[in-house]
């Protein structure tokens, strides 16, 4: 029963979605590592901002494409800010304490969340275009899902082509391959640093806003999702897009397939896997090429 | 010498602050998540409490009714040292709480041994008025069974032949599903599928609802509560399953606190619950009124549990004339304390301390713009088994 094809295509699609969702969270989190060679574990506050920044336009404007828009951009701005106030400062501190700043970072967000919308739980309703559901195989399934996976691989393609095909995307590679050669060569990396940084905060906003109508949004949703983004980046090798690329499909088909085939190890499986990985390749599937 | 008459006269007024306390107020601590995953439910409860106190009265023989709150933040460790710092510090007469049941575990055992009055809530674990039951811990929310296992014949009734149960993977999901299993099963009818996915917040059920689909159940049984519940809700409906499977389960799925999120995503589920916002009877409306007027709200099954337990200490505390020197009287008081409240008849069993109550089975429907509680049934008095409770 569980072997047919329409079953095991739905599944796909699943798997395909969450992948889409982590892509977004974890491009940011890897290739801001490896420009800055520290994780910022409040990645996952912004993903719950950029939630909660849309629940509110959306409720406000009644349009989810405002929040769509606004959400991400709103959650670039506050990641500008978090690295004006804090972060440029401490640039030569250990990373140690730069991600226990970040991890700081967390419990304030959570608290200022809670403030501000409460302790409810909440939901935004999706788009009108996308709420209705379409026929895959002779099943149904919800076209709003078929709209997150595409967003995810819209994102792709453009962060690729932007990477590895522009002037911008050769600075960003440099600074990731090697920071003095890169500013002895003229490039202001300080710049590039803190404009990728924002473009990483600003998608992690648009995973919070785009995940919103599929999960729910409640105070505590950065650390459920920030668990699963680490190991994403963990398993594709920090640094890279195509890493996080990977690491984003191959977690989301785990977790998916882990769920429907082997429920009872269900918790476990992308731990376990995590741990194949870095036993294989302990720097991950697809990391930069070593220095 | 100055510092020594500044150090004097505090310490003056101190004991003399503390004397006057001791006198007239009734120091009530209490135990409730106040932050993470259910501080919803602990600031419903705390509101319902208090609102008992405004209606029924806040002092008993001159002697004024205190809360002293403490967040429990849903972790065993921290409700415990709580409980202690209550008892020890600010020598609280008895206690209410908590909302998990991993936290009520650790309480159980150091108020029993304590010999502290202990009134729980919410948390339904049925251990707690069963083999691990207590003389000073009085229930006066639910057991998971007592709501769930009136379900089993229930649906076996309606003509469903074969269930799909799905809840999450702990202590109290396993608990529920037990229940309506049992029940159904001995109806005569078949559990053909069981789900129990990790406890997690975040979580897309789409994998196991094609599970359930493609396995047909007659109907499909869950539990699911908090930003669980509306994604379960959600998605459900998203992959336009209500018409095929009716989706069935313990009412917690659809409560208030969840509903303006679900919206007309809820219609169509029927659950079983001790309490919905629209039963019809004039302590109900009453009670939603008095609510309303003072919270803007909606008051939820939790709000309810706070409500009945306020009431249940304003009542004990007026058969002992606000004397809650002898604790034993003081529980036997509590234990002897019946009226009908907003969920009906109130009263609780002496030989396990748990609350008998109607259990009331309803399905969410569209109603104007809104979703509301129909109540279809109502099962009259369920009362639990001793389940191993001897006293």
């Amino acid at each position: 029963m569980f072997l047919e094809p329409t079953f095991l295509i739905i599944q796909l699609l699943n798997g395909l979605q969450l992948a889409s969702l982590l892509f977004l969270l974890s491009v940011g989190l890897s290739v801001v590592y490896g420009l800055m060679n520290f994780i910022n574990l409040a990645h996952g506050t912004l993903y719950m901002l950029g939630a909660y920044i849309g629940l509110t336009v959306a409720n406000t404007t009644g349009s989810f494409w405002m929040a769509f828009v606004l959400a991400p951009l709103a959650v670039a701005a506050l990641g500008a800010l978090f690295h004006v106030l804090l972060l440029r400062h401490m640039q030569n501190a250990s990373p140690l304490k730069q991600v226990l700043v970040t991890f700081g970072l967390v419990f304030v967000g959570l608290d200022v969340v809670r403030y501000l919308w409460g302790d409810f739980s909440h939901s935004i309703d999706g788009p009108i275009i996308f709420s209705g559901p379409v026929m895959v195989l002779g099943e149904i399934y919800p076209s709003y899902r078929l709209f997150v996976i595409g967003l995810g691989l819209f994102v792709l393609v453009a962060l690729y082509f932007g990477l590895e095909r522009t002037r911008i995307g050769a600075i960003v590679r440099a600074g990731v391959d090697d920071q003095e050669v890169a500013m002895s060569l003229g490039i202001n990396i300080k710049l590039v640093l803190f404009i990728v940084f924002c473009m990483g905060c600003g998608l992690a906003g648009l995973a919070g806003v785009v995940a919103a109508p599929v999960l729910s949004v409640y105070p505590g949703m950065d650390m459920s999702i920030l668990v699963m983004t680490l190991i994403v980046v963990v398993v594709g090798g920090p640094g890279s897009l195509k890493g996080a690329a990977l690491g984003a499909l191959l977690i989301g088909m785990f977790e998916t397939f882990g769920q429907v085939f082997i429920p009872s190890l269900a918790s476990v499986t992308i731990y376990a896997f995590m741990a194949l990985v870095l036993l294989v390749r302990p720097s991950g599937l697809l990391p930069v090429q070593p220095k | 010498m100055r510092i020594w008459h500044i150090v004097c006269v505090a310490v003056l007024m101190m004991v003399g602050l503390n004397r006057a306390e001791a006198d007239d107020v009734i120091k009530v601590g209490v135990v409730l998540p106040y932050s993470s995953v259910y501080a919803s439910l602990g600031g419903d409860i705390t509101d319902g409490m208090e609102l008992a106190f405004d209606l029924f009265g806040s002092e008993v023989s001159g002697k004024k009714i205190v809360l002293i709150t403490e967040d429990s933040e849903v972790k065993p460790n921290v409700g415990l040292a709580k409980t202690k710092k209550l008892v020890f510090q600010d020598q609280v007469d008895f206690l209410v709480g908590p909302v998990a049941s991993n936290v009520a575990g650790a309480m159980r055992d150091f108020v029993h041994n304590a010999k502290i009055p202990l009134i729980i809530p919410n948390a339904g674990n049925n251990a707690l008025t069963g083999e691990k039951c207590s003389p000073w811990v009085i229930r006066t929310s639910f057991s998971n069974d007592q709501i769930n296992r009136v379900m089993g014949p229930w649906l076996y009734n309606r003509g469903y032949r074969t269930l799909y149960l799905m809840a999450p993977d702990y202590a109290a999901g396993h608990q529920m599903m037990e229940a309506v299993k049992r029940d159904f099963v001995a109806a005569g009818g078949s559990v053909i599928g069981e789900e129990y996915p990790p406890l997690r917040e975040t979580k897309d059920f789409a994998p196991y609802l094609a599970k359930v689909k493609a396995s047909r159940p007659d109907a499909l049984y869950v539990f699911f509560a908090g930003g669980l519940a509306i994604q379960f809700v959600k998605q459900y409906h998203e992959f336009g399953m209500k018409d095929q499977i009716p989706l069935t389960g313990a009412g917690w799925l659809t409560s208030p606190l969840f509903l303006p999120a679900q919206g007309s995503a809820a219609v169509g589920f029927t659950g079983a619950l001790n309490y919905v916002p629209t039963i019809d009877s004039e302590e109900n409306r009453l009670f939603q009124e008095a609510f309303r007027n003072k919270h803007e709200r909606t008051a939820s099954e939790f709000t309810v549990q706070g409500f009945d337990t306020g009431r249940l200490i304003v009542q004990a505390l007026n058969a002992v004339k606000g004397d809650v020197s002898n604790k034993k009287e003081l529980v036997e008081a509590m234990q002897n304390v019946t009226f009908v409240g907003p969920r009906g008849p109130f009263r609780i069993d002496p030989a396990t301390n748990n609350i008998i109550q109607d259990i009331y089975i309803f399905e969410t429907r569209q109603v104007g713009y809104k979703v509301r509680h129909v109540v279809i049934d109502k099962i009259p008095n369920v009362q639990d088994g001793p389940n191993g409770c001897e006293m």
